[in-house]
């Protein structure tokens, strides 16, 4: 998977600006992504890359309109050194994969070839050769990533069939 | 034994917990408003399960009401249709949604409430952890009647002395976000306490907690004592850390601070109203859940009284109530005599939907919790963040003014 790379702060407005919503289909909100900070990555990101960013990456507001318009992009996950904490939960809500990880921010460059092994917690680096851990995230959050989103889940489980995980 | 968000996770569990666990908690009450609840609604819907209890659902119209456009009124409209039809009878109207939840006694000592707004921590002061979620988090917890939560790790800060004539909470709670950053307690719990904490009166507390979230904090709290007993006018749980152990402790002198002011378009750009005096103000903004409280009116109709505004001077109550209590004491014929427009209570002007929006280069001084770009209207006006009293001196000059010039 390729990796695209972007800095500090990136806030819910550079996500996404309000013109562009809402609207009928959100999926279409993906074409619009970062538009206005990263047009490269907007115009060319394809299916499964993966967006490595610094801090407090989706800081401002609570409105999930930039996780969704980040998951309609199509990306397989962001990792980023820190998360804002609201865009964090609405990440995992909808099923959009995110990683908290320090290392990876200085051991990925942009256009090297990546794989994730949730599971494990644990990042390979192809291009340069190298491993990175990462603290894999709780049991029940990959599931309900796996699933879709916490919506998806609920249909189907109760948030009680996970307390034994936690 | 613990930091109060962990005393608080722990008694709710029944089991001991510590920051960095995983949880999954039951919610006391979920609050949402007129721009979160549509989202939640849909979230609600897929999920096709009953609403686990309607009676701990609260739904408060706040940031659009009444409704100034057609859009807006189609949105209620919707709203109203599934508040009918599910018999939520905790519906309200009159004013800002913290300020509801707190005045109808839904922000209780120990609980845990959510809300669709990231200004929920504001419950904080009153020893009852709050904090803002997005809508699918709310509408999944109308579903279970519960959230999973990541205890977090706590920051102390430790504010001892006494807050010179004319510096308020207000001020300290920028100095403070200065002093952290704009994400320099994300995920954290913010935990006040010290003497100048215990000397405050709960309204201060509240613009305390209200800010929290400026820092990036999940939360801002403070401990239960008499002050907050008096203020809820019943028996309330206990809360306060035992034994516990902070990330970092902050101390902070209160004796030395002076009127902050948080300049566009960041809350951590704070500086003393000293390098800033004398810029020119198109308006004044008073209210929101921050400083729209009684005490905040009393303390800018103090400075207005026998006065005329210079620049236009815009005041929102943050609820009926105090609305109401405002009248009763004369303070809105203050207003009224010094040239202010008085609006319903509501956020006003706070998230530019209507009551005072701002054109392209025009510049506000307000007592609100943000000023990002373009949040009061157009993206090229600014907004300056400051105490009640700050906010009638300016308007009372028409210009940024040191509020120790008219007190």
């Amino acid at each position: 998977m390729k990796a695209w790379k972007i800095g500090d702060d990136v806030n819910t407005d550079e996500i996404i600006s309000c013109r562009h919503y809402p609207r009928e289909d959100n999926s279409e909100l993906g074409r619009f992504a970062l538009e206005d900070v990263f047009n490269e990555f907007t115009e060319n990101a394809e299916k499964g890359d993966v967006l490595i960013a610094g801090d407090n990456f989706g800081c401002g507001s609570s409105r999930e309109y930039a996780a969704i318009a980040m998951k309609a992009t199509g990306i397989s996950c962001i990792i980023a050194k820190s998360f804002a904490r609201i865009f964090y939960r609405n990440a995992i809500n909808i099923g959009l994969a995110i990683i908290t990880s320090e290392n990876a921010y200085d051991k990925i460059e942009e256009n090297d070839n990546i794989s994730i092994d949730f599971n494990k917690g644990l990042i390979e680096n192809f291009t340069k050769n190298k491993k990175i851990k990462f603290d894999p995230l709780p049991e029940f959050i990959i599931q309900i990533i796996q699933k879709g989103g916490i919506v998806s889940f609920l249909k189907e489980k109760d948030l009680d069939d996970m307390t034994n995980d936690l | 034994m613990g930091t109060i968000v962990e005393e608080i996770f722990s008694k709710k569990l029944k089991r001991k917990v510590k920051a960095g666990d995983v949880v999954i908690a039951p919610v006391d009450y979920v609050m949402s408003h007129d721009t979160t609840t549509p989202l939640a609604i849909e979230a609600w819907k897929k999920i096709k399960k009953p609403i686990f209890n309607k009676k701990k659902i609260v739904i408060v119209f706040d940031h659009y009401y009444p409704s100034p456009e057609i859009k807006s009124a189609k949105t209620h409209k919707k709203i109203r249709t599934f508040i009918k039809k599910h018999n939520i009878n905790n519906f309200f109207t009159q004013g800002v949604s913290h300020q509801i939840m707190i005045e109808k006694g839904f922000a209780v000592p120990g609980d845990i409430v959510i809300g669709g707004d990231s200004h929920t921590c504001t419950y904080g002061a009153l020893g009852c952890f709050s904090t803002g979620m997005g809508s699918t988090d709310i509408g999944c917890t109308w579903a279970t009647g519960k959230s999973w939560f990541k205890i977090p790790e706590t920051i102390n800060i430790n504010v001892s002395g006494k807050l010179k004539k004319g510096v308020y909470a207000k001020d300290l709670i920028l100095m403070i976000i200065k002093l952290l950053g704009a994400d320099g307690a994300t995920y954290k719990s913010i935990e006040f306490s010290g003497n100048t904490i215990e000397n405050m009166e709960i309204h201060e507390r509240l613009t305390l907690s209200n800010m929290a979230i400026e820092a990036g904090a999940k939360c801002g709290l403070i401990r239960t004592d008499k002050k907050t007993k008096k203020y809820l006018k019943k028996k309330i749980a206990e809360i306060f850390p035992r034994n516990p152990e902070y990330e970092k402790i902050i101390n902070i002198d209160a004796g030395k601070i002076e009127p902050q002011i948080a300049y566009p378009d960041r809350v951590d750009n704070v500086c003393d109203i000293q390098e800033i005096e004398n810029k020119k103000l198109d308006q004044v903004f008073i209210g929101t859940c921050t400083n729209g409280r009684y005490k905040d009116l009393e303390i800018a109709a103090e400075i207005l009284e026998n006065k005329k505004v210079k620049c236009r001077t815009i005041i929102v109550p943050a609820s009926n109530n105090i609305l109401k209590k405002a009248i009763d004491s004369g303070l809105i014929d203050t207003f009224i005599n010094a040239g202010a427009v008085v609006c319903n209570p509501g956020c006003g002007p706070c998230v530019g939907r209507h009551q005072g929006i701002l054109a392209k280069d025009e510049t506000a001084l307000t007592t609100m919790n943000r000023n990002f770009r373009g949040r009061m209207g157009s993206p090229d006006s600014g907004i300056f963040l400051a105490s009640p009293a700050t906010a009638a001196a300016s308007a009372v000059c028409g210009k940024i003014t040191d509020p120790r010039r008219l007190l």
